[in-house]
């Protein structure tokens, strides 16, 4: 317990909680945060924009009414704390409301074997050179290699009107390669990241793998044709492949959207969206995953959440004010980017479990269609449920084979329609890091799948 | 209120002690204010503070960055250890230098609205639940607001080098956006409003709402278009995006790096001339305008397309040196958080002299694109392809006919700019892609990847 009372004293946060309900509300919260990091970056074979930093503070909130109150301050002295106390209750005009005595209890956070701000910074430097070398063996049409070191803490304590006093410390590391290949006028690039909520050891194991994959993409892709366009068949693969799931099913079972009829998932509780071959979750708990934490920003429990069982909607995701609205459990799913932002519903590590198929027979299957091994990223609008994703590996399937590489395609679809459409999932499994923006928050998520098929779905190329 | 000047020439002064040969600090203090409402009433309400401090060191040709927000004399003199250490770390960098002290920085007027600091808490929630009334009201449609969001902000920045450079300003600004749901035959559309202005005096809530409105109802009914290559207008929101890729494509940095599909391409031809644009850091209007950029050089006005030729990349302090260029004063950065690096101020696109309605005209037959999504992961940066998704509206006999959806368009970014075949008299500053301000565009041809 000494880590979170080192951040947030019990007996200040007992004082800060009486002040923020001093003019009434339902519920108060205080979360004090320090967090603090390093990132490094290599660029034509030079270490630069080396940055440190650290960073302290504190946001309270009351709630009352169904409206919150929020007010976050930089500093974790006492004085600071009360202020934003101050500020968060100054537009209540109630009675004063009574809290319940505190009481501290904080499950084990992620281990962490070599906490990186132990390892020296040239030993950063050195991995990322490292990177940059693998990536230029690839071939000697690899022109440039950017890559990246990222590593960062997050203490925090959280304490509550109802008597919650808890904490987490939170470590992750993640690195990423970018490779350029030129041959004549074609460019092309290709990334690979790697990333958990671990310490340096995750880098025990040939870190630099990363980059030879990067380089590979790229030089790959000089060989691309462009994209075929029109409605197909899509053989999406494994690990970040997930963020299909994410995007076009995962956001709309966020309880927020749900609740307010801004999701197409709204009211198919228990309905069938997909075939009996699908099951999903979203398990904030996976030991050293990305998406993982102990507890969430609101301190409840992370857990292993089933959104879809056998193509039937079972579940999904809130923070303690969605679970309060509808009578619902809290699933661990409150997060927030930082002390200066307001919890709300968020993904941790979201997947489709693995099927019975092999991969080698999802393709086999496809007489001419698209092959999506990764993604360069995804939007959804999750009250349509219209979504887009920017392939960065992707390949033609002619006869069921693997056949010509593809550049500039883009998946565009319905979550409704594509998620139905889904009819085989993969016994192969991986997991993927992810950085998940919603309403100005940015948050690490894992995205999980093995490959996945989907009937028929419109592949945007660049030419018509 | 504290002395955010003596704040940053105390973190110089420490850097220095801490073994930097030169340094730089930034300092900025904001107090930010949102409301979220939704069906009536006031969702959350946030009041906020924020101050922190960014320290770049310079150990000879080695740079190094150090930020924090402990800013009494133990935490700067934290910050400036941790600079030093981070540029012990970095490798050499022949170009590594501070700025060299900048001309005189010039007196920009209305880039702060008394109304910010005078307008209460309730009556700034009265603003966004008058946004969502608005929309509701606008049309029976209209079935619910998914959320509508008022936001202001009041920043003071100071920035000191071991130079001798000061400068220190102050801004205010705000914006409002609802996003509108609307009873489709299919489900619900969405449509998002939206406005920006210094103070909360200047948003219109009800055009705001109204926007909204039209934007999800216009939706209703909408079909996949068949692919094909027609002529395509650009809204000013969509167009905006694409202006904001081409202001990174000029930043001189991409161009050094052989990483922006500008690069050697300075003084060709790489669009129509009836495209003109300008990187404006002056603009009162921008919110981007200031004084001075993230480094201290002041800002200017800069012609970056005229003529139809690329006139000049934009540059900051290192880029200059690099490229033995001047500083065309677009340093920019996120925040204290962050190493300043090149890039565009306000990207503000001439307006040209058709109506809204002569530039569907000219379209004849074709598509007029909304919105797009997944920008970040739909383009190229290095060579300037894209393919993204859309929604817009068909446009048949020069005139805008049925709601479109589930679309791509794809295409080059210097081919696009070639193509434009008209340019909207009415422009519209937009918050997405930067800070631009640009009228609808008129494409000539594009390719549109539907059924």
């Amino acid at each position: 317990m000494s880590a979170v009372e080192q951040l947030l004293d019990q007996s200040v946060a007992e004082r800060v909680i009486a002040r923020a309900l001093a003019h009434g509300g339902e519920f108060a919260e205080v979360f004090a945060e320090r967090r603090g990091g390093l990132t490094l970056a290599i660029d034509e074979s030079r270490i630069e924009a080396v940055q440190s930093g650290a960073e302290a503070g504190a946001g309270v909130r009351v709630l009352s009414g169904g409206t919150t109150y929020f007010a976050h301050v930089d500093g974790l002295d006492p004085a600071d704390l009360e202020r934003a106390a101050g500020e968060a209750a100054a537009a209540l005009r109630g009675e004063r409301a009574e809290a319940r005595a505190l009481r501290a209890e904080a499950p084990a956070p992620q281990p962490v074997e070599r906490p990186p701000g132990d390892v020296p910074a040239d030993r950063k430097a050195e991995l990322l050179r490292e990177l940059d070398e693998r990536a230029r063996e690839a071939g000697g049409e690899i022109v440039q290699v950017m890559a990246s070191y990222g590593e960062a803490r997050r203490e925090v304590a959280i304490a509550n009107s109802e008597g919650l006093l808890s904490g987490d410390d939170r470590t992750r590391v993640r690195i990423g390669a970018q490779a350029v290949a030129r041959r004549d006028e074609r460019v092309e690039t290709g990334a690979e990241t790697l990333g958990a909520a671990r310490g340096f050891e995750l880098f025990d194991d040939d870190p630099a793998a990363i980059a030879e994959s990067a380089a590979r993409k790229a030089l790959t892709l000089l060989d691309a044709v462009p994209a075929p366009t029109g409605s197909m068949p899509v053989v999406v693969g494994g690990g970040f492949g997930g963020v299909l799931f994410h995007e076009m099913t995962g956001h709309g079972l966020e309880a927020d959207h749900v609740q307010k009829g801004a999701s197409v998932y709204a009211g198919k509780l228990g309905e069938v969206v997909a075939q009996s071959l699908l099951t999903a979750y979203d398990d904030g708990r996976m030991p050293g995953e990305w998406g993982s934490d102990a507890i969430d920003d609101e301190g409840a429990p992370t857990q292993k959440t089933r959104v879809i069982e056998q193509g039937r909607l079972t579940g999904f995701l809130h923070d303690r004010q969605t679970a309060a609205r509808e009578g619902a459990a809290q699933t661990g799913n409150g997060r927030r980017e930082s002390f200066r932002h307001l919890p709300i519903p968020r993904m941790t590590n979201t997947y489709i479990a693995p099927g019975d198929a092999e991969p080698e027979a999802i393709i086999g299957a496809v007489e001419k269609g698209f092959y999506a091994v990764s993604f360069a990223g995804g939007q959804v609008d999750p009250a349509t449920g219209d979504f887009v994703f920017g392939v960065n590996e992707g390949y033609l399937i002619e006869g069921g084979e693997v056949t010509s590489p593809c550049r500039g395609a883009t998946l565009v679809g319905n979550c409704l329609q594509a998620l139905a459409a889904i009819d085989a999932v993969g016994n192969d499994f991986w997991m993927k890091t992810g950085i998940c923006g919603k309403g100005g928050q940015k948050v690490p998520v894992g995205t999980g799948q093995g490959h996945v098929r989907i009937a028929a779905m419109t592949v945007g190329g660049t030419e018509a | 209120m504290s002395d955010l000047g003596a704040l940053a020439s105390t973190g110089v002064e420490r850097a220095v002690a801490a073994g930097a040969g030169e340094a730089e600090a930034y300092v900025s203090e904001a107090e930010n204010r949102e409301v979220r409402v939704h069906d009536g009433e006031v969702e959350s309400l946030t009041a906020a503070t924020q101050r922190g401090l960014g320290l770049r060191a310079w150990c000879g040709a080695r740079v190094g960055y150090g930020f924090g927000t402990d800013l009494s004399a133990e935490g700067l003199a934290t910050i400036a250890a941790r600079a030093v250490e981070a540029a012990r770390a970095a490798d050499e960098d022949e170009f590594a230098a501070p700025p060299a002290a900048g001309g005189e920085a010039p007196v920009i007027d209305g880039l702060s609205d008394p109304s910010r600091a005078e307008w209460s808490p309730d009556r700034v929630a009265d603003l966004a639940l008058a946004v969502e009334r608005a929309a509701l009201e606008a049309d029976a449609r209209v079935v619910a607001v998914e959320q509508a969001v008022y936001f202001d902000s009041g920043e003071r920045v100071a920035v000191a080098a071991s130079s001798g450079m000061r400068a220190e300003y102050e801004t205010t600004s705000c914006y409002a956006y609802l996003q509108a749901l609307a009873e489709g035959e299919n489900g619900r559309e969405t449509g998002l409003g939206f406005d920006l202005a210094r103070g909360p005096a200047g948003l219109d809530p009800a055009a705001i709402g109204a926007e909204g409105a039209t934007r999800a109802t216009e939706m209703i009914g909408s079909v996949k278009p068949a692919s094909r290559r027609c002529p395509v207008v650009l809204d000013p929101t969509v167009a905006a995006s694409f202006v904001g890729l081409l202001g990174r494509a000029a930043g001189a940095d991409a161009v050094q790096r052989g990483r922006s599909p500008l690069a050697a391409r300075l003084g060709d031809e790489v669009a129509s001339t009836a495209f003109v644009l300008h990187d404006d850091g002056l603009d009162p209007r921008g919110f981007a305008t200031a004084p001075v950029d993230a480094e201290g050089t002041p800002r200017r006005r800069t012609a970056l397309i005229e003529g139809g030729r690329l006139r000049t990349f934009l540059h900051d302090a290192y880029t200059a040196r690099r490229g033995k260029a001047e500083s065309t004063g677009n340093a920019g950065r996120a925040g204290y958080r962050s190493l300043p690096g090149v890039s565009a101020s306000n990207l503000v696109v001439a307006p040209g002299t058709a109506g809204a309605e002569e530039l569907l005209a000219a379209a004849g037959k074709g598509v007029y694109v909304n919105d797009v999504a997944g920008l970040h992961s739909g383009v190229n940066p290095v060579t300037g392809v894209f393919s993204v998704g859309a929604s817009g509206r068909a446009i048949e006999g020069g005139k805008l006919a049925g709601p479109l959806r589930e679309f791509t368009i794809a295409g080059e970014l210097v081919t696009m700019l070639r193509d434009v075949q008209g340019v909207g008299s009415e422009p519209r500053w937009v918050p997405f892609g930067g800070s631009v301000s640009t009228p609808p565009l008129l494409i000539g041809e594009m390719a549109v990847s539907g059924s």
